[in-house]
């Protein structure tokens, strides 16, 4: 345990409590980034470089700027006037010193850890791509379609109420093809414009 | 104190911080850094795990963690997008006045 892993440690920790107490959202977003970028440098110590890679390209270069332009879509930006807590926040503290009291507890007095620290794994890039690519191909599909759902389903949420009235209705039009005259301004303005100009002609 | 026992209980406190954050804080955006905190605390765990357990080649823990992430970026992807659908339908992303599941 060297030195440097503890100051990381507590600029991680530091930073969470700063995301998490801080009154403006946009700080409060810095400073996760801050934790984020902490968390790397830990697993960078521990041996797992291309975790700690991915960890900065993931949580500080995507979600963190996810959060970012959330708060901002939302006008959440400035500094609240009332209490930014719940009403039942004493009840959370609470709850949050018990569970911290037990994990504690039980990392500090178990017997199931190995004491002595292994030799540090030599991990390269192919080797993981190997175990992705042989033992682990068909989680790695899996993880590519629950994404691809995932961002589908984010857009699908987040676009406009008015939205799904216009992906309604080529669905409506197709299912009945004879009865154009049953919209006959609806859906697309294309058809009208056929019609005027088959009548001028 | 050996170095499993530390990023153990770095871990844990990460996890409280993020816990206290989800559950005292008010707006929702709040709440979802909360959690992505404590999805961090749970990776430390596995890759602290992965390092000072007795079989580090086999690469287990490792590649459960860039799993975890994948899903912890859907996951945040998905939370935003209701937030911002919530923002959008109730005006308010304060969890104390979003109180019923019916619009």
């Amino acid at each position: 345990m060297t030195l440097f892993l503890v100051i990381t440690a507590v600029v991680t920790l530091l930073a969470a409590v700063a995301a998490m107490s801080l009154r403006n959202l946009v700080h409060s977003a810095l400073m996760l980034a801050v934790s984020f970028s902490g968390i790397a440098a830990i697993y960078l110590q521990l041996n797992a470089e291309f975790v700690g890679f991915t960890e900065i390209l993931v949580y500080v270069g995507a979600i963190a700027i996810l959060i970012v332009m959330a708060i901002l879509l939302t006008r959440s930006g400035e500094t609240p006037e009332h209490s930014v807590l719940t009403s039942g926040w004493l009840a959370g503290i609470a709850v949050t010193a018990l569970l911290f009291t037990l994990l504690g507890w039980a990392v500090l007095s178990s017997s199931a850890l190995p004491a002595a620290p292994a030799a540090p794994p030599r991990v390269t890039v192919r080797d993981i791509g190997l175990e992705l690519m042989t033992q682990y191909v068909l989680p790695l599909e899996i993880v590519g379609l629950v994404l691809t759902v995932a961002m589908i389903g984010a857009v699908v949420i987040a676009c406009k109420e008015a939205a799904p009235a216009p992906a309604v209705s080529p669905a409506a039009k197709t299912s009945r093809p004879p009865t154009p005259a049953g919209h006959p301004a609806a859906p697309v303005p294309a058809p009208a414009g056929a019609f005027k100009k088959a009548g001028a002609a | 104190m050996n170095p499993l026992q530390f990023c153990l209980l770095v871990s844990a406190l990460l996890f409280s911080i993020g816990f206290a954050g989800a559950v005292t804080r008010r707006h929702a955006i709040l709440v979802l850094v909360g959690i992505e905190l404590m999805l961090n605390s749970a990776n430390l765990n596995l890759i602290a795990f992965w390092r000072f357990g007795p079989h580090p080649e086999a690469l287990t823990g490792f590649i459960f963690v860039l799993f975890s992430m994948a899903l912890a970026a859907a996951e945040a992807a998905v939370g935003l997008a209701l937030v911002i659908a919530i923002y959008r339908h109730k005006k308010t992303s304060n969890l104390d006045e979003v109180k019923e599941l019916k619009g």
